[in-house]
């Protein structure tokens, strides 16, 4: 079974697709000029629900937009097209000694997606969000052409609405991005078993300070007094003179097929969270690895959302303020284990407070709890919709990266500012995530 | 290190193995019609590595704009080690049935075009007494067929001149190599609806640099087209004419 052109990450089924796709190969080329449908960028698809959908709309294919434009090897100032993906940038960065100031958990997503949805990773809590480190971007609008966007220049209003503006502003038609020095391609990282969420908050905080990256997987299956188990992993760049000498390993195996159903299902989901949860007798371990597998470890196993079968899946991230996050996150908790959902990809992090850039962006200070849910219908949905709830309650917000199926006015919640965001959209542009969620606005 | 001119520097292909070559800092001289088309992409090569990635524009019909295009290439590498040849078209094959003109166009972009630069440029490195020409061709060279032949025609008599070519040069230090990539995502066959057999033009690349490694002298890429090819060829006519190829 192939997956439609122009899917999204989750699979989930029952989309039309774009009527329309424009693939330019210049950047000068990248010019909707039809006005009967609306149009928007799309990347590597790694948007989970319909953010990166446009259904009965036109795409706008950044793949062969991939050409760098400048690299700076003495400030790490790299500029490039809009489809660059995250990995080739690595591949360039860091040989001279430069990586990514933010990375997500896969590198097989475009500079420009990672701007639009403003992306955070396992060192929020000392870097920020990914827009934190563009420096300017150039966008191109339907209505005055193209624009050079900076934080402190006339068009600031566009800057921060199109840091995480999930691609509705206009065509990114070039980023200029800081990378950070690093030692090597080596981490320094250490996994620590933990059996509470009491000791995970506690190993967060004691953490902080001492670690560049924090994160933590989370046994979702787990109640009672196992509830909040997981394994907390921390690392740091390793110095340059303890690099090791091994080298990474090369493309991993590939989930050729989708199965018929989910090989995530009730029967499997608690022996293979209780798998993990014990997959080794050490408590406590630390090791040197290689950036690759340590960031990127999905990476390894490509079209792994395939797993989920033929109806595909949901994911659920949500960010809940400090003060209550060891209750409300305790709540979500058992209520996934309750309900026999969630999967054994669960996620667990403290996001710091540096501020996010964006109009829309999700990252805010508190604990962000990440996971799939292999879709049931409306089983699954009822359940996240509980979860909204929940999250509503406590102050908190959904990642629309994510999302598939939010309510328009948990949208409204969670972004307050989305009024001002939406004064800045493109007339010419437009998805199936904010028709959707804006309605009679979009 | 080797010095490389790339003509049709500005075609998918062409590009991705213009990378590998940057990566591995190359120097670099790339030929193209459009400049505007070839200024990002020479930027983006030396940012990736090439140790030089001089530009040249010009129109490859223009049999008469090859001699000082080869001039501009060794003044600025040089020694010219490897030449990559990666231009043509496909053409409409319904108007070059209705107009013996387009056929002849078709012919003078895709045979006689390169037959002219490859012959400039061989004597050249024989002169010189060592080198590499690749050129891309296409398995549609194979067998004149139907739905392109005069396209595949094309392709065939530059096959066949390469290979005299490359026989001619056979105690030579010059290697010539004939590529024959499949159908292939790119601009060039953006109006073709794309099936389980077409490549990413990566993967086409990728092909090409390791076969210029290996100095072969031709290669299906991918590799499946060789069989796929054998059987086409072998198909009896009277069968062959029941087909839609």
């Amino acid at each position: 079974m192939t997956d439609a052109a122009y899917s999204s990450w989750g699979r989930l089924p029952g989309h039309e697709g774009p009527a329309r796709v424009l693939r330019p190969a210049q950047r000068a080329d990248a010019r909707p000029e039809a006005r009967d449908v609306s149009w928007l960028a799309y990347g590597c698809g790694r948007s989970y629900g319909d953010v990166p959908r446009n259904d009965g709309g036109g795409l706008i294919d950044t793949a062969a937009l991939d050409r760098f434009i400048a690299f700076d090897a003495g400030t790490g100032v790299i500029e490039c097209e809009p489809g660059v993906q995250l990995g080739d940038i690595l591949r360039l960065g860091v040989p001279a000694g430069w990586f990514l100031p933010v990375t997500p958990g896969t590198q097989f997503v475009t500079i420009a997606g990672a701007l639009a949805n403003d992306v955070h990773g396992k060192n929020h809590h000392v870097a920020g969000t990914f827009g934190a480190h563009v420096a300017a971007f150039d966008l191109w609008r339907s209505d005055v052409g193209e624009i050079h966007c900076r934080a402190d220049n006339a068009h600031r209003d566009l800057f921060a609405a199109t840091i995480g503006g999930l691609g509705l502003t206009g065509l990114i038609t070039r980023v200029q991005l800081r990378l950070k020095r690093i030692p090597g391609p080596f981490m320094d990282v250490e996994t620590i078993r933990f059996e509470t969420l009491a000791d995970f908050f506690a190993l967060s905080a004691n953490s902080a300070d001492s670690h560049e990256y924090t994160v933590a997987w989370v046994d979702c299956s787990a109640r009672g007094n196992r509830l909040g188990r997981g394994w907390f992993m921390r690392a740091n760049h390793l110095s340059g003179l303890a690099q090791p000498r091994q080298r990474p390993r090369g493309p991993g195996p590939s989930v050729f097929a989708t199965p018929p159903f989910s090989l995530v299902n009730r029967a499997t989901l608690g022996p293979l969270n209780s798998l993990y949860f014990h997959r080794r007798a050490r408590r406590r371990d630390r090791a040197a690895s290689h950036y690759q597998p340590y960031f990127y470890p999905l990476d390894a196993v490509r079209h792994w959302n395939r797993v989920y079968g033929p109806r595909g899946f949901y994911q659920y991230q949500c960010v809940v303020p400090p003060g209550d996050a060891p209750a409300v996150i305790a709540e979500l908790l058992e209520r996934i284990a309750a309900a026999g959902q969630g999967s054994f990809l669960s996620v667990l992090k403290i996001f710091g407070d540096i501020p996010s850039p964006g109009l829309l962006s999700f990252p805010r200070p508190g604990a962000t709890l990440a996971l799939d849910f292999p879709n049931r219908g409306a089983e699954t949905t009822q359940l996240l919709d509980a979860l909204d709830s929940v999250v509503r309650a406590a102050d908190g917000a959904v990642y629309p990266a994510k999302d598939a199926r939010m309510a328009p006015e948990a949208f409204r919640q969670f972004f307050p500012r989305w009024p001002q965001f939406a004064d800045q959209i493109d007339p010419a542009f437009s998805s199936t995530f904010w028709r959707r969620i804006a309605g009679e606005h979009a | 290190m080797s010095n490389i001119v790339i003509i049709g520097a500005t075609s998918a292909i062409a590009e991705r193995a213009a990378r590998r070559f940057a990566e591995r800092g190359d120097a670099l001289y790339l030929v193209a019609r459009r400049a505007d088309k070839l200024a990002p992409i020479a930027e983006d090569l030396k940012v990736r590595g090439a140790s030089q990635a001089g530009t040249h524009t010009m129109d490859a019909d223009d049999l008469d704009a090859h001699g000082a295009m080869l001039d501009a290439a060794v003044d600025a590498l040089g020694v010219i080690d490897q030449v990559l040849v990666a231009y043509g078209t496909l053409p409409d094959q319904q108007a070059c049935e209705a107009d013996p003109a387009s056929a002849v166009a078709a012919w003078h972009t895709n045979a006689v075009s390169p037959i002219a630069l490859v012959t400039a440029i061989a004597n050249r490195l024989e002169a010189q007494g060592h080198g590499l020409i690749a050129v891309i061709g296409s398995v549609a060279g194979d067998r004149g067929r139907a739905s392109n032949y005069v396209y595949g025609s094309a392709k065939a008599g530059l096959a066949a001149f390469l290979d005299g070519l490359r026989h001619r040069l056979a105690d030579t230090d010059i290697d010539i190599l004939t590529i024959k990539p499949g159908l292939v995502d790119t601009p060039m066959t953006a109006e073709i609806d794309k099936g389980p057999l077409f490549a990413d033009a990566e993967r086409v690349g990728r092909d090409i640099v390791t076969a210029m490694d290996k100095r072969r002298a031709e290669i299906y890429t991918p590799g499946f087209w060789r069989l796929i090819m054998a059987i086409i060829r072998m198909v009896p006519r009277p069968v062959f004419h029941r087909t839609k190829l």
